[in-house]
């Protein structure tokens, strides 16, 4: 089996593809072919970054925290509704059909209902992110309890275990790998979630900047906010990485004589 | 001898189809017998009944007397694949039936690492089971099967204190226990498990398709045949085990041998 680590580390033909495509924009403005105000160069864009760069970071806050509220929320119920629905196998069949309905929902949608809702504050925003971001790592959890040997798990009867050791001991581990793969997809969905939901209404963060900036026809501006976004989720994702490594040390074991000596026989084992 | 674990007229279905019908044996202490059939013969069905994961239709098991018919937990049960968990670490994974009875992870782990050496699992104890080869998965596979088999603590006194009298014996099933090993090392490790079981006061029922395997190890042969599955033959081996020596060379194994292949001839 293909470890996955470090495929974020350093990867060439990527970085290449990136820079090409960032000279080609370069060359495009220069030309002259599309007008400055409708596509302003990347010199342009980066110096709208650090000019405006303190109420930037000002609305990052807030997004920031509407994402991560809504992600940790989303976390939460996700965890909670898959144990549940793999316990009892009829909320399973109940509730499994609605979820799939929620995803059908387009966001853009159900936001501005939200806001008449709640108001114009986080709580319309954290309740869409966490509509986003649950649907991902609930399925990953499904599905990672539902990939369990049955052979384990007969194993582990025999031995006596409880329902409940037998999800402490070997389901949940188990599903933990897929569990932080739906955890990667909801960590990016989370920021531009919360970006949206603040488009259709609110008084701070990116997505209320977006517009402002839209409406002043400042284009530089619109493309340093889009860039700190994807900046944002990517750095997002690299974290839900770290952690899922962290949590799952069994992942990088057997990887390299010297990992492997760092990671496992270095430290003790009691005598 | 007594027989520790007896199972009475055991009949058993699987979606509505019997799989095995009125099936009666039992196992003295020490013994160490093997049940050989054609697959599909019901073998499982029966191992999963034995160990309590599944209740018969009919009949019942008994453990020391004990009636422990549908209850799991009291009988090692060693599936064909070794199943350890890849998220734990071997010592973790070997101690594993020891903290399901309650005994602190820590406390298990003293218990288990000690063991390992005379396992030949020496220093794989913080290793993932991933790290181990298909033979040193097996043999942390038995030694869990063992803990388990020994609830821990007579194990252990074992070890430490080199043999000697002790008041608990463990039951185990063995499914396979040896498919995955080559034929050169399966000699060495058949020595190792008779002589290891010896050690611990274990009694075993095991699964085999290999008849020399089979007519090597056991002191009696149960042959599982038919659909449903019935108990045809019961074949003791007559000669005692420790002077068996080449026993696979004499003429009284080879009687054995086409006795066996004949009553398992499949029936048309």
């Amino acid at each position: 089996m293909k470890k996955r680590s470090g495929n974020i580390t350093f990867n060439l033909p990527a970085a290449v593809a990136l820079i090409l495509l960032i000279a080609l924009w370069a060359i495009v403005g220069r030309s002259g072919v599309v007008p400055s105000y409708m596509l302003p160069s990347p010199g342009v864009v980066v110096k709208a970054f650090i000019d405006d760069f303190p109420n930037l970071m000002h609305h990052a806050a807030t997004t920031l925290q509407e994402a991560a509220w809504g992600l940790l929320a989303g976390i939460l119920l996700a965890m909670v509704m898959a144990t549940v629905m793999d316990r009892f196998l009829v909320l399973d069949r109940a509730l499994y059909p609605l979820m799939i309905i929620s995803q059908t929902i387009p966001t853009i949608a159900i936001a501005p209902l939200l806001v008449l809702w709640m108001g114009f504050g986080m709580a319309p925003k954290i309740t869409l992110v966490v509509i986003t971001t649950f649907f991902p790592i609930a399925v990953g959890l499904l599905d990672g309890y539902r990939s369990v040997d049955q052979d384990a798990v007969d194993l582990m009867r025999s031995m006596g275990a409880s329902r409940m050791q037998i999800f402490r001991h070997l389901k949940f581990p188990a599903a933990l790998s897929s569990f932080f793969s739906g955890l990667k997809i909801s960590a990016s969905y989370a920021v531009v979630g919360a970006v949206i939901s603040e488009w259709l209404g609110g008084f701070e963060g990116l997505g209320v900047y977006m517009t402002r900036v839209k409406k002043a026809y400042s284009f530089d501006k619109m493309f340093a906010v889009i860039f700190l976004i994807v900046l944002i989720s990517l750095i997002l994702m690299a974290l839900v990485s770290i952690l899922g490594n962290l949590t799952m040390p069994w992942r990088r074991a057997g990887q390299t004589q010297a990992e492997s000596f760092i990671l496992g026989k270095g430290d003790q084992h009691e005598k | 001898m007594e027989n520790v674990l007896e199972a009475k007229g055991i009949t058993q279905e699987y979606d509505g189809r019997v799989i095995i019908q009125d099936v009666s044996i039992h196992l003295e202490r020490r013994e160490l017998i093997c049940l050989l059939g054609l697959s599909g013969s019901g073998k499982t069905t029966l191992f999963h009944v034995l160990s309590g994961l599944k209740r018969p239709r009919e009949g019942h098991v008994f453990l020391d007397g004990k009636e422990i018919t549908g209850q799991p937990g009291s009988v090692s049960y060693m599936l064909q694949k070794d199943l350890l968990l890849q998220h734990k670490k071997v010592i973790d994974n070997v101690s594993l039936p020891l903290v399901l009875k309650g005994i602190p992870k820590k406390e298990a782990r003293k218990i288990a690492d000690p063991l390992f050496s005379g396992f030949g699992l020496e220093g794989t104890q913080n290793q993932y089971p991933s790290q181990l080869s298909g033979g040193m998965r097996q043999r942390a596979a038995f030694l869990r099967t063992c803990l388990c088999a020994q609830g821990g603590s007579a194990l252990w006194d074992t070890a430490s204190k080199g043999g000697g009298e002790q008041a608990v014996h463990g039951t185990a099933l063995l499914d396979e226990p040896f498919s995955a090993l080559d034929t050169i090392t399966k000699g060495q490790i058949h020595t190792w498990f008779l002589d290891m079981m010896k050690k611990i006061d274990l009694s075993v029922i095991f699964v085999t398709h290999d008849i020399d395997e089979a007519l090597i190890l056991s002191d009696r042969i149960y042959i599982l045949t038919g659909k449903p599955g019935r108990i045809t033959h019961e074949i003791r081996i007559l000669p005692e085990r420790s002077e068996r020596g080449e026993f696979n060379l004499t003429e009284e194994f080879l009687e054995y041998k086409r006795r066996i292949l004949s009553v398992l001839q499949p029936e048309e």
